[in-house]
């Protein structure tokens, strides 16, 4: 069979402008040169603009994390060391020992808030400060003791934080940002030296703050941005991701040797597979909604941990807690995992497995023995980039229930949270502008973290390619 | 059916070993993988079960919830659609910044840049998408909002507004529209372009009339999977668009002047679900169905968007493989 053949027909059209020659032609040339010089530009212009957009991005988070404060202290530090008779010049309030530092607060605080601080941990192990000794078996042997009966007691720096918060209460009246900080220095020390500045905030004193600083990584959370930190929300990224790891690394790489080695392919695994990659693309919010209806739900008693540690003797009393959010997390990156560690067995070559059944092996051994440690790097790249996904993940932790507030560190799975991503929402959201400096401190944090794990990624990724050649 | 036996005498040199093990490994192998069917399962069944006791409350109709336009769960007020338009304003303000963005670096990354140049500018995208969503909100909220408010003035934008969320959203999505985007290009077989070349085209024109148009389906793809990523983006829109619902009435409100205005706060399903599930939520409450009603809205919308991609990259495929 032979097809028709095209008959090219000519019409009395005019193509001349299709087909020019002489000065038309160099005219056209001309003019398409142009467009193309032009495209160039502006294709080159467009890509400049998005990595304009990332280094924006980070210029309004470093703007935030630093930058002047103009700060009242209800009591100054100094006056607090001068009054126990030290020097000011040469000790800090930070030098104090802790005997000094608890009869400093004592001096300060009312004899409640006292006994509510000692209910809450122990100034001294061997004496107490606020409480009398009987009331303090009494309340300790009630159905429900404070906190302060079985924890240790507070040590010099929590002490600290506490005469900060209690005595010295800095209060930032207003911020700048970093580049207003460097070129406006001297504007914005005159501005809180004014008159005017200094009757609506009496003693503001100017001070270069760093926002993000050991204090801030080492701090609980608090209510007073200026004294808030991390210590508890990174804790509690770290459980997270601790958790997420025991779950989504074996079943995503099993599921990726299922897939890769033994599935044939039939209807159901293609309906694995296509339903992995669908699962890849739903929103994770939806997964955080899985999550609270059914490991935070249903599964109450596993994941508040009351079916291991008997009826109120978990740390949080309903399913709200590190393991639920943890294994949602671990749901959530679960197709990523499979998706990444499938490219790493797809990228073992055959022979390998050939040879390996050649010689009589099972295929669970070839696989353990022969394919594995081959693709084991390329699978742990994938997991970790994976991870650092989870890492940043908000929205399902919102969802699952992520406490608003907690300051005390995670003891285990069964714990109540709050993560990273969650303090640098909730600080975000709110109206205050200090509490937007310390949201952006956060974020470095975040940030910082995340950069490790990629860094180990892309160092593992670049051994194993070197390795190979 | 007769049955046929084969005696084997003990001790067998040849015998087959029993391994139980590998039968225990490859269980739990199967169990694995059959664990992202158990997932989806899950996933429909909760947000069926839970919305389907929304609806069962005596409160609620589904015709409302469909074509209703006030969402005020405190006085028994549920239509979705201020939610929905939020929601499409938003994403819609996301494609127009990172549809041409995000193609346009596409083109130069596949079709332009020297090797050297890729080395260089892909990164960048990659630590663009590697940065969490959280992260972008913070951004929309202290850099973008203050931005629109002083070149469009205080009086017209709003603090909390939908086009400073969509257009974080679209900064969001370059990477991911630039990088799909570019593997489609990139699909495209060598011959077109050397045959374009041939006849003394210049890149632009081979870019955009050869390469381009051969790897329109896998562009759309591209483009139909930001638009479904967009629409399940969470974090920007709670911090950035707002927490009230674009509630209004036919007729009565100006269309341009609030119901489209993309500088008029307005909650998305997304924001409203993060924010009501973000208190302490009484479970059989209907506040608690009702984001299970607006999940399962959500989950279909998206999981059509990335079906019909799918359909464009098998298309895609077809022609060129």
């Amino acid at each position: 069979m032979s097809r028709p053949v095209p008959v090219l027909e000519l019409d009395s059209k005019d193509y001349s402008d299709l087909f020019p020659e002489g000065e038309d032609l160099q005219r056209q040339i001309g003019a398409r040169r142009r467009r193309e010089g032009w495209a160039r530009i502006i294709f080159l212009l467009v890509l400049l603009l998005t990595i304009l957009a990332l280094a924006t991005l980070l210029y309004t988070i470093i703007n935030g994390a630093f930058g002047m404060t103009a700060i009242v202290n209800a009591v100054e530090p100094e006056e607090i060391v001068e009054s126990l008779g030290y020097d000011p010049a040469q000790v800090g309030l930070a030098d104090l020992s802790q005997e000094e530092l608890v009869e400093v607060l004592a001096g300060a605080v009312t004899n409640n808030v006292g006994r509510r601080l000692e209910r809450d941990q122990r100034f001294f192990e061997d004496r107490l400060v606020f409480e009398s000794e009987a009331t303090w078996i009494e309340i300790c042997a009630s159905p429900e003791p404070p906190t302060g009966c079985a924890l240790a007691p507070r040590d010099q720096s929590n002490i600290l934080q506490l005469v900060n918060e209690r005595v010295v209460v800095p209060d930032v009246v207003q911020t700048w940002d970093l580049v207003e900080s460097i070129t406006d220095r001297e504007a914005i020390e005159a501005e809180i030296a004014s008159a005017d500045f200094q009757e609506r905030h009496p003693g503001a004193q100017p001070e270069f703050r760093a926002w993000l600083n050991w204090q801030f990584v080492t701090s609980p959370q608090s209510d007073v941005p200026e004294l808030a930190g991390v210590r508890t929300a990174i804790l509690g990224s770290l459980w997270l991701m601790a958790i997420t790891v025991l779950f989504a690394f074996p079943v995503g790489v099993a599921a990726a040797i299922y897939l890769e080695e033994f599935a044939k392919p039939n209807r159901v695994n293609r309906l694995i597979q296509t339903n992995i990659n669908n699962l890849a693309g739903v929103p994770s919010i939806i997964y955080g909604m899985l999550g609270l209806a059914i490991l935070v739900r249903a599964l109450e008693p596993l994941t508040s941990g009351s079916l291991f540690l008997g009826e109120g003797q978990g740390v949080s009393e309903n399913g709200r807690t590190i393991l639920a959010a943890g294994l949602t997390l671990g749901l959530l990156i679960l197709p990523v995992m499979i998706i990444s560690s499938q490219e790493a067995l797809r990228a073992v070559p055959n022979s390998l497995r050939a040879a390996g059944l050649a010689l009589g092996a099972t295929k669970w051994q070839t696989i353990r023995k022969h394919i594995l440690p081959v693709a084991m790097p390329g699978i742990l790249t994938g997991s970790i980039l994976a991870l650092a996904r989870a890492l940043g993940e908000t929205a399902p932790l919102v969802v699952v229930g992520a406490s608003t507030f907690i300051t005390v560190d995670p003891t285990g799975p069964f714990s109540k949270f709050t993560a990273l991503p969650i303090q640098i929402y909730q600080w975000t959201a709110r109206p205050q502008q200090e509490f937007q400096n310390i949201a952006a401190a956060a974020i470095l944090v975040l940030l910082i973290l995340l950069l490790t794990l990629n860094a180990t990624a892309v160092i593992l990724r670049n051994r194993y390619s070197r390795s190979k050649m | 059916m007769t049955s046929k036996t084969v005696s084997v005498e003990a001790g067998d040199w040849y015998k087959k070993r029993r391994r139980p093990g590998e039968f225990v490994v490859r269980a739990f192998l199967l169990i694995s993988g059959a664990l992202s069917i158990a997932t989806t399962i899950g996933i429909v069944v909760v947000l069926a079960r839970e919305a389907l006791l929304f609806f069962m409350d005596p409160e609620v109709t589904l015709s409302e919830f469909v074509t209703g336009t006030n969402w005020q769960p405190t006085i028994q007020q549920f239509g979705i659609f201020p939610l929905v338009l939020a929601t499409l304003i938003v994403t819609g303000i996301a494609l127009v910044v990172a549809i041409p963005l995000g193609l346009a670096s596409a083109i130069y990354l596949s079709e332009y840049a020297r090797p050297r140049v890729r080395a260089v500018i892909k990164p960048i995208l990659e630590v663009l998408a590697g940065i969490p969503t959280v992260v972008y909100g913070y951004f929309a909220l202290t850099f973008m909002t203050p931005l629109l408010r002083s070149v469009f003035g205080i009086a017209t934008v709003e603090i909390f507004n939908t086009a400073s969320a969509g257009i974080v959203i679209g900064i969001l999505i370059i990477p991911l529209v630039s990088s799909l985007a570019e593997d489609a290009l990139y699909a495209v077989p060598r011959s077109f372009k050397e045959a374009a070349y041939g006849l003394g085209a210049t890149r632009f024109e081979v870019a955009t009339r050869i390469v381009f148009p051969a790897a329109l389906s896998g562009v759309t793809a591209a483009i139909v999977i930001a638009a479904s990523r967009a629409i399940g983006e969470t974090m920007v829109v709670a911090l950035a668009s707002g927490a009230t619902p674009r509630n209004f009435t036919w007729g009565e409100d100006p269309l341009f002047g609030y119901i489209l205005n993309p500088f008029v706060a307005g909650e998305t399903m997304t924001g409203h679900i993060v924010r009501i599930s973000g208190g302490d939520l009484s479970y059989n409450s209907i506040d608690y169905t009702s984001i299970f009603a607006i999940g399962l809205t959500l989950f279909l919308i998206t999981l059509g968007l990335n079906v019909l991609s799918r359909r464009f990259v098998e298309r895609f495929r077809e022609t060129y493989e």
